[in-house]
């Protein structure tokens, strides 16, 4: 049933990385419940314009949560108040009459805030060209079975890569740590046959390119994996520290 | 060298002087329990842990497990802090599956440090010290009355048990975590066994502090 909703919004601004910000409050009216939350800030950018004020800058792309684009912090949790959803896939039936919603940007020192919302996650894009890819040409495809591969291995794999590294594990964490994140891109490919091949490397190069954007120590309170809309999880993190301490003995 | 200068490799220093730190106070916790059922056979176990070479290089090496592990945890939350940023988020809500004490290790960590302080001041001062400077050591059975004796005693040091408690019920799955040894079964598994290791152990101590502070007053 659609309703319209008043509330207010409260939104981080910020002119550029080395400005200092603040919180807005703008009123928004008669808003209904079937609008997706970036569909609402479409609609305030809509005013702003015709007030002759700028827009609030936040990123997105795909709008339907595949592309790990979109970020926001909405009242406490990265990708708001849903579980398993991106920003884009909330709605904002999620939120009441009256409400104040608060919006922030990814807070990490790793990921700096670029204008408004928008924070860069270029860290991410120089950890996975560290390693997180298969170097030589796998060929053609082969026959389904020529490789087997266990059913459980097939789909841990599976679910590992669905990670769209949005980055709200960083964003929850209170260690500013990308360990989910990297964990489950070195996950997927340590479980198949065709990333054994550069497991140890990869995973050091990862690991090290990791640590040194200044991302935080994992103290595994498993802020990351409860946030996570993909829902990567946890176990993710000691396959990473698994794969890792073992390639470090074998040096 | 990796476990220093990598996130896993100071986890898993943090993991290996965390567990071997259980096991001593595992083992510390047995101890005690000999005072509950005959005072002269504590006097023998004080004894045995005097001043001799063995349990010297045991105090070292006990002494390095916990300086080791103090250490890292400043230093890495240190480095956590700054991993944040400086602007910290104004609503911020705790997920449900996330338990309170691992969002807070350290400040529950620098309680048992107050704790231990106390301790040492309390035990190993009048003991072992002492022995090791060439002084008459006193006696289990007489520290024992000289600290339970006093009544605030018994409640600081409940309060102790209680920081502990919760420092191992997320210390103990986590130090596996960390070690790389866990996966989606054993996670829940290892904290299952954290829960009850850490309870079993801590109201040995309870009891015995109880008992202790009943026998000599």
């Amino acid at each position: 049933m659609e309703n319209n909703i008043s509330f207010k919004l409260k939104v981080w601004r910020q002119q550029g990385p080395k400005e200092p910000g603040r919180f807005e409050t703008y009123e928004m009216q008669d808003i209904p419940t079937d609008t997706s939350f970036l569909e609402m800030l479409d609609i305030l950018n809509e005013q702003l314009i015709e007030k002759g004020e700028e827009p609030v800058h936040f990123d997105h792309d795909c709008r339907e949560g595949i592309c790990g684009m979109c970020s926001l912090y909405i009242n406490g949790h990265p990708h708001g108040p849903a579980t398993g959803a991106t920003t884009c896939q909330l709605y904002m039936r999620r939120f009441h009459d009256g409400d104040t919603i608060t919006v922030e940007p990814w807070r990490s020192a790793a990921f700096p805030v670029i204008k408004d919302l928008m924070v860069n996650r270029n860290a991410f894009d120089q950890i996975q060209q560290a390693g997180g890819y298969v170097s030589f040409n796998t060929g053609g495809a082969q026959d389904a079975n020529a490789i087997p591969i266990s059913k459980v291995a097939a789909d841990e794999a599976m679910d590992s890569a669905s990670c769209i590294g949005c980055g709200a594990c960083v964003a929850a964490c209170k260690n500013g740590s990308a360990m989910l994140f990297v964990s489950a891109k070195v996950s997927q490919f340590a479980l198949l046959p065709q990333g054994k091949a550069e497991a140890k490397k990869r995973v050091k190069a990862m690991l090290a390119k990791m640590d040194e954007l200044g991302f935080g120590n994992c103290t595994n309170t498993g802020a990351c994996a409860a946030e996570c809309p993909k829902n990567i999880k946890l176990s993710n993190i000691s396959r990473l520290n698994r794969e890792y301490i073992s390639a470090k003995c074998a040096d | 060298m990796w476990l220093t200068n990598s996130s896993v490799g100071r986890k898993v220093v943090m993991s290996i002087t965390g567990l071997f730190l259980i096991l001593f106070l595992t083992f510390h916790a047995l101890m005690n329990a000999v005072a509950l059922i005959s005072l002269e056979a504590y006097e023998q176990v004080c004894e045995f842990l005097g001043a001799n070479w063995y349990a010297l290089l045991g105090t070292a090496v006990l002494a390095a497990g916990f300086v080791i592990h103090i250490i890292f945890a400043f230093w890495l939350t240190w480095q956590n802090r700054k991993a944040r940023g400086e602007n910290r988020y104004q609503v911020s809500k705790k997920p449900a599956t996330v338990e309170w004490a691992s969002q807070n290790m350290l400040v529950l960590g620098i309680i048992v440090l107050c704790f231990l302080v106390l301790h040492l001041a309390q035990f190993w001062a009048k003991m072992q010290l002492p022995e090791i400077m060439g002084d008459y050591p006193m006696s289990g059975q007489d520290a024992l009355a000289a600290t339970f004796g006093q009544v605030w005693v018994a409640p600081v040091y409940l309060i102790g048990f209680v920081a502990i408690w919760f420092h191992i019920t997320h210390g103990f799955w986590s130090a596996f975590q960390s070690l790389g040894t866990a996966n989606e079964k054993w996670i829940e598994r290892f904290k299952c066994i954290g829960w009850w290791w850490a309870t079993i152990v801590m109201l040995l101590f309870a009891v015995e502090v109880c008992y202790f502070t009943w026998f000599f007053n």
